[in-house]
């Protein structure tokens, strides 16, 4: 019985404990996230949104003296397990970054980076990839005749969409997305939530959004942290009509942040 | 009182230019000192002929060979293994003692005096494990001069490329290796090859260090046990026991060419290289 409830979730984080050497940043963190869902973490600054979410694809590791506790559990597998292959995690749970940061490489080879690190060679495999993914981006029709030119002299709303072009070629399930329209002006950030909408059919994303209206417009659930505590986690239309904690109604309606 | 803002501005101006003009101007006086007085005996025979007397007459051939082989023989070895430190230290360590006794212990070695390094591929190359004066002797021990500046030179050069190009690589499922040979050495090319320039350019000038441990035999070289004449070191005999002092310039006048030579050829290789990346 329990197995199955939690088999419709594909992220199932549970008392994640997670300390910056002595600094507590995120404190008894419970979060389940749907399959096909998007899931918008939302929160004063500092309060640790960013680092839970580098928890889902192991980008914490990187960073010294990061202690965690608590599990993660990714398709029902345990990601801090001693067996996870933490290379196989990052391919299956992508993501996005606060700035565009396309490699210093054409747009084609900046597409492909992941499958030639996966030891892909074929050309037409690549090819096809390369313009399934950039489609998928909504890039294609941009860049179709420019494949070879740099990545990095796109404007930058379609660098961004040039890096989830990137994601998308390794084919991940979960895509995280840490303020990705924070750099970019309200046109083109429209244009990723369209994209992002578009993109929870295939898979399933979390983002990291300091703009409640985005949160709104977006997402199924949505999240509210405060100084590392997950304060609050339920479906948007409730935490943005009928919030439970009054912690989050203050959050919500700009009392706070 | 304050000054005019205009005055300073003005007198900084001033001063920098004219130091610029100055070293540029010092650096021409040399160049042409030494092409005017030695351009009248470079000619193809010069270069082709070997010398006679001792390099009192005929040509430099010989120590055109040991020009190139030597530096090539002392970067072969020195710059896989400058780089891989450089790797090392930069990507694969955390920043511990150990790594800053290195790092102090790099920076020593580049300020040492070549004479010392001279001293020790005698003792050491030379003698202990009886090479001889070869270019085996000589190669090694301008290796072990250059490795510190093209390990510091990698280093920083690594260091500089921007932590979200690792970033990404990592969290599209590239190992640290893929991500180091994929996105950081590549990125870090240009300051690389500078380093590696930097060495050529004081491998070719070098006379201490070579004298001592790769001789100054005029024979052309058979094999890496045989020893070898420098351009650098066939100056410094010539000039210092009076043999010719024509040659001598002549042949001070090819190194500078051949040193222009090789950072042009290298600046060149380098910015086709970045143009074709970006
Ligand atoms: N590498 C690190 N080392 C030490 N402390 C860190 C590190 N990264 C983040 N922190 C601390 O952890 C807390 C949470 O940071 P985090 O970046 O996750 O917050 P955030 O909610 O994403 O903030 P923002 O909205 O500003 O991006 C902050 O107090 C921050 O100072
Ligand atoms: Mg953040």
């Amino acid at each position: 019985m329990e197995k199955q409830s939690s088999a419709e979730y594909i992220i199932n984080i549970k008392n994640l404990d997670l300390f910056y050497g002595k600094f507590q940043a995120l404190i008894a963190v419970d979060m389940l996230a749907q399959k096909n869902m998007i899931t918008a973490l939302i929160g004063p600054s500092g309060c640790g949104k960013s680092t839970l979410l580098r928890c889902l694809n192991r980008m914490n590791d990187l960073i010294r003296g990061v202690k965690i506790t608590g599990k993660i559990e990714i398709n029902n597998l345990d990601i801090y397990s001693k067996s996870t292959d933490v290379t196989e995690l990052r391919k299956n749970v992508g993501m996005v970054f606060q700035r565009p940061n396309p490699f210093p490489l054409s747009i084609y080879d900046n597409v492909v980076y992941g499958l030639r690190v996966a030891g892909i060679r074929n050309k037409t495999e690549l090819d096809e990839i390369a313009e399934k993914s950039l489609r998928g981006a909504w890039l294609w029709d941009q860049v179709k005749d420019k494949l070879n030119h740099p990545g990095l002299e796109l404007p930058l709303d379609q660098q961004q969409r040039l890096c989830i072009a990137r994601l998308l070629a390794v084919q991940p399930e979960v895509i995280l997305m840490d303020e990705p329209c924070s750099s970019l002006d309200p046109i083109a950030t429209m244009k990723i939530e369209e994209l992002m909408i578009e993109l929870k059919k295939e898979y399933t994303i979390v983002i990291v959004t300091h703009n409640m209206q985005q949160a709104s417009r977006v997402s199924d659930f949505t999240g509210y942290m405060l100084l590392g505590e997950m304060i609050e986690f339920d479906k948007t239309v409730n935490i943005f009509t009928r919030p439970a904690n009054k912690l989050t109604e203050e959050y919500i309606s700009g009392k706070y942040g | 009182m304050r000054i005019n803002p205009k005055y300073t501005q003005w007198g900084a101006v001033t001063i920098l230019t004219s130091a610029t003009i100055f070293t540029i101007l010092i650096l021409v006086f040399i160049i042409f000192f030494i092409l005017e007085k030695g351009l009248p005996v470079l000619g193809l025979s010069f270069l082709t002929e070997n010398p006679q007397e001792m390099g009192k007459a005929g040509g430099i051939f010989p120590t055109l060979i040991g020009t190139i082989i030597l530096p090539v023989f002392a970067l072969l070895i020195a710059t896989p293994l400058g780089i891989s430190t450089s790797v090392y230290l930069a990507e694969y360590t955390k920043e511990t003692r150990i790594t800053k006794v290195i790092r102090f212990g790099t920076d020593c070695l580049a300020g040492i005096p070549s004479i010392i390094f001279g001293l020790f591929g005698y003792i050491f190359f030379v003698i202990t494990l009886g090479f001889g004066w070869s270019i085996l002797s000589g190669g090694l021990t301008l290796a072990v001069m250059v490795l510190p500046t093209i390990i510091r030179t990698s280093e920083e050069a690594i260091r500089a490329v921007p932590n979200s190009y690792r970033k990404v690589s990592f969290s599209l499922g590239a190992s640290r290796w893929q991500t180091v040979k994929k996105v950081v050495l590549p990125n870090a090319l240009p300051g690389i090859v500078t380093g590696i320039m930097l060495s050529i350019g004081r491998s070719i000038g070098e006379t201490a260090a070579v004298i001592f441990t790769a001789g100054s035999s005029l024979r052309i070289p058979s094999s890496v046990f045989d020893s070898t004449r420098t351009m650098a070191v066939h100056f410094y005999i010539l000039a210092r026991e009076g043999i010719s002092s024509e040659n001598a310039y002549g042949t001070a006048a090819t190194l500078i060419i051949a040193v222009l030579f090789v950072n042009l050829l290298a600046y060149y290789t380098m910015h086709r290289f970045i143009a074709k990346r970006s």
